[in-house]
């Protein structure tokens, strides 16, 4: 059987963070599915070469010589079509790999900010490193009560300085902590890169938090402006996401129409570090500039997200 | 007024009519959130015991929402059928539960019946019914519609192809919605979410399903599920809408925050209908609702979320809709924790809505951060297609690339036909039969690559858009 570019292109969904993933990770179940059913590149994808030939297929070319025709078709969606069948279900492998992406996500909703990890790679920013927990205990309490995760924990607030600067940054895990753990510190050094002369309040590292945990810090910071950088919501295709939102003025009580958010940083065909840090800086010094962060500030820059992602983000 | 029940010495005591039902409902996140949930589990029995014995007429006298300050209430009373309501006006919510498990409750009685009904009477006994009772009586309910196809027949579960793309790619939605046909799916509607929600893009792409459609023949509507004013704008520039489509919460506050009326919907409906396009019935609406809309729009007004999810549905069945879903996993565990929660809550509005007599449907569904996982769906999905459901959402492999969610796959809908014995609407079985895609047992045909039926749809969606 010929190893058809068409093939081997269409059997990994493009664009996404996950294809690259899914293809190191598809070898053992490549080896059930060889054992039970034909062989090939394009096993599972055309479950249909593999099946019994329907009524009135043409009789004289095997299935397996056939062209996978859904190669073309995955080229225009990373859609799971074409898994083929095994009776009524799924084959075997597309259900495996449906579990390893979810096992993937819930690993990213679960797992716990690596502090220390996260700290030393933000010391080439040269800024004081602090830490803050929100008002939700563990994970489980951050989950049922999204308004435990937007407010500090008692106590924590008067461990924070009153910096009085123009800027702050939140790294909050949000949901997704590896989010956090791969791309914040990279976006946040891209960041002050591109806005020099500006002060900088110290880093605030949160836990269980959400967006809004960053107004009540950037208040007691007294900074004019508060960026937090926080894990989107895992999906199946893309686990690690990142979120930056961007809010003038920071007090509790903000609502989510008064920030301007950057969403998508990822590695898997979303907004690259420099590009993500290009536009995160543009709306910071917008910002600072004119006093206000929002809807007023999005419609001069169609590249600037809203904050609809919010939803997203707090899993709403 | 307030409520009280002893168990034990020991007295438990609500507030009012709202309190009385929160506490009474299965434990869920959305109503602990809400600061509504019953203070204990021997509260939450006590309420149902204080329900129980609850006048089922009580929610005629008593609003939960004020008649004068919301026009869900005022629609849910001005439309009473008092002579509907008649045989069961002199029951207590509990002698309301044991009528409806009756041998008299069946399917003549229960339609003639759902006038009668309010949303509260519906939500009210449903917290004295276990998961059982609910598909038991569910089961009985018949709601039949029509459009092209006829939704909602005995030992029918129709589907709704859901083709979403991240970018609204036409090849993409092209290529799922061809998927979705090769495993007998999309005979409820083909709706796909647009990624843009402006009405050029909605034109676009309601055009390119169109033109599947009827190059094809088939026996179904399509739909794009952009807001109802797009929807009304697009029809004005003679865009070929089947279906109007709208996402509705149980109060006049949260249907505001969806930036929708009783007023808009009503021209909505009026301007669908008189496009004509239906031929086997005229239902022109399709509404989509869920637990923990109105208390995530802030405009719950004390109420539960399943209560104030079931007014959605008196919202809906004023419109005569050919589909309405409650979309049971979406919206995270802040509202429905687990599995368990999004379980009992889909039986719940497939309930409410049935005994309302709404066409109800269900999305099964359960993002990344909820205590569920597909197992918890296969459950949901059975319990569901036992109840009569009319119509379940499928999507390529469970796996939705657009709005970041699982809900079922094309697979599961044809796992349900076979362990169930259920059959696509048929319109559109005989479609099917029609492309030579069902076997001599009226299975689906896993076609091979080459097969000339798999030929004939193939181009399609490699030249569409």
């Amino acid at each position: 059987m010929p190893a058809e570019p068409g093939v081997a292109a269409g059997d990994v969904p493009p664009g996404t963070g996950e294809a690259a993933g899914r293809a190191r990770e598809d070898g053992p179940a490549d080896r059930d599915a060889a054992a039970s059913r034909a062989p090939g590149p394009a096993i599972g994808r055309t479950r249909g070469a593999d099946a019994d030939p329907a009524p009135g297929a043409p009789p004289d070319m095997p299935p397996d010589m056939s062209p996978d025709p859904w190669a073309r078709l995955r080229r225009a969606t990373n859609a799971r079509i074409g898994l083929g069948r095994s009776g009524d279900t799924m084959p075997l492998r597309h259900v495996l790999e449906f579990q390893l992406a979810h096992a993937r996500a819930r690993d990213a909703v679960h797992a716990a900010l690596d502090l220390d990890a996260l700290a030393a790679a933000l010391a080439p920013a040269g800024l004081p490193v602090l830490r803050a927990r929100s008002a939700a205990a563990d994970r489980a309490t951050y989950l049922r009560r999204p308004d435990l995760g937007r407010r500090l924990a008692p106590g924590e607030r008067d461990a924070l300085p009153a910096a009085g600067q123009e800027l702050a940054f939140v790294i909050a895990d949000g949901l997704s902590a590896a989010a956090v753990q791969r791309h914040a510190a990279p976006v946040l050094l891209a960041c002050l890169e591109r806005l020099p002369g500006i002060g900088v309040a110290p880093v605030v590292l949160a836990t269980q938090g959400r967006v809004a945990l960053g107004d009540e810090i950037g208040e007691r910071l007294g900074a004019r402006l508060v960026v937090v950088l926080i894990g989107e919501r895992p999906g199946l295709s893309v686990a690690e996401s990142l979120g930056a939102y961007v809010t003038f003025a920071p007090r509790a009580g903000r609502r989510d129409s008064e920030r301007n958010c950057v969403s998508n940083i990822h590695d898997g065909g979303g907004l690259p570090h420099a590009v993500a840090a290009e536009r995160i800086a543009w709306l910071a010094r917008e910002a600072l500039r004119r006093g206000l962060t929002g809807v007023g500030l999005k419609d001069d820059r169609a590249l600037v997200g809203d904050t609809d992602q919010a939803a997203r983000i707090e899993g709403r | 007024m307030g409520y009280a029940w002893t168990l034990g010495g020991e007295r438990h005591r609500f507030d009012d009519l709202r309190a009385l039902l929160a506490a009474a409902s299965p434990r869920r996140s959305g109503d602990e959130l809400a600061g509504l949930a019953a203070a204990s589990e021997a509260a939450r029995i006590a309420a149902r015991y204080a329900l129980a014995d609850l006048p089922l007429r009580r929610f005629l006298d008593e609003a939960l929402v004020p008649y004068e300050a919301d026009e869900v209430t005022r629609l849910i009373l001005d439309t009473h059928d008092a002579a509907a309501f008649a045989p069961v006006a002199h029951l207590t919510v509990g002698g309301f539960r044991d009528w409806l498990l009756s041998y008299d409750a069946d399917a003549a009685a229960l339609a003639a019946l759902a006038p009668g009904l309010t949303p509260e009477m519906a939500a009210a006994v449903s917290k004295l019914m276990r998961n059982q009772d609910l598909i038991a009586v569910a089961r009985k309910c018949r709601v039949v519609t029509a459009f092209r196809s006829t939704i909602g027949l005995p030992g029918r579960l129709a589907t709704r192809l859901q083709p979403n793309h991240p970018s609204d790619d036409p090849r993409g939605i092209a290529a799922a919605v061809l998927d979705g046909l090769l495993c007998g799916s999309g005979d409820a509607v083909i709706g796909v979410n647009p990624a843009t929600d402006s009405v050029p893009n909605g034109i676009a792409l309601l055009e390119m399903l169109d033109a599947l459609r009827a190059q094809y023949d088939i026996p179904t509507q399509t739909c794009v599920l952009t807001h109802v004013t797009n929807s009304l704008a697009m029809m004005e520039r003679g865009a070929p809408v089947d279906l109007v489509f709208q996402s509705v919460a149980g109060t006049e506050a949260a249907n505001a925050g969806f930036g929708v009326s009783l007023a808009v919907l009503r021209e909505a409906e009026a301007a669908a209908l008189s496009l004509g396009r239906g031929t086997a019935g005229r239902n022109v609406m399709y509404f989509e609702t869920g637990q923990g809309a109105a208390l995530s729009a802030e405009a719950h007004h004390g109420v539960d979320q399943q209560t104030v999810e079931a007014r959605a549905y008196a919202v809906c069945r004023a419109f005569r809709p050919l589909l309405v879903n409650t979309v049971v996993g979406f919206i995270g565990p802040e509202y429905l924790y687990d599995g368990k929660q999004i379980i009992r809550a889909g039986l719940e509005d497939h309930f409410c809505g049935k005994l309302l007599g709404v066409p109800m449907g269900c999305d099964v569904c359960y993002t990344n951060h909820a205590e569920a996982d597909g197992d918890d769906m296969d459950v949901l999905m059975t319990a569901l297609t036992v109840a009569g459901c009319n119509f379940l959402i499928a999507v390529p492999g469970a796996d939705d690339v657009m709005l970041g969610y699982q809900s079922l796959s094309f697979h599961d809908i044809l796992t349900l036909r076979a362990t169930l014995g259920v059959r696509p609407a048929p319109e559109f079985e005989s479609w099917l039969a029609r492309m030579e895609m069902l076997d001599a047992r009226g299975r689906l045909r896993e076609l091979a690559p080459q097969s000339p039926q798999l030929a004939r749809l193939l181009p399609y969606a490699a030249d569409a858009g």
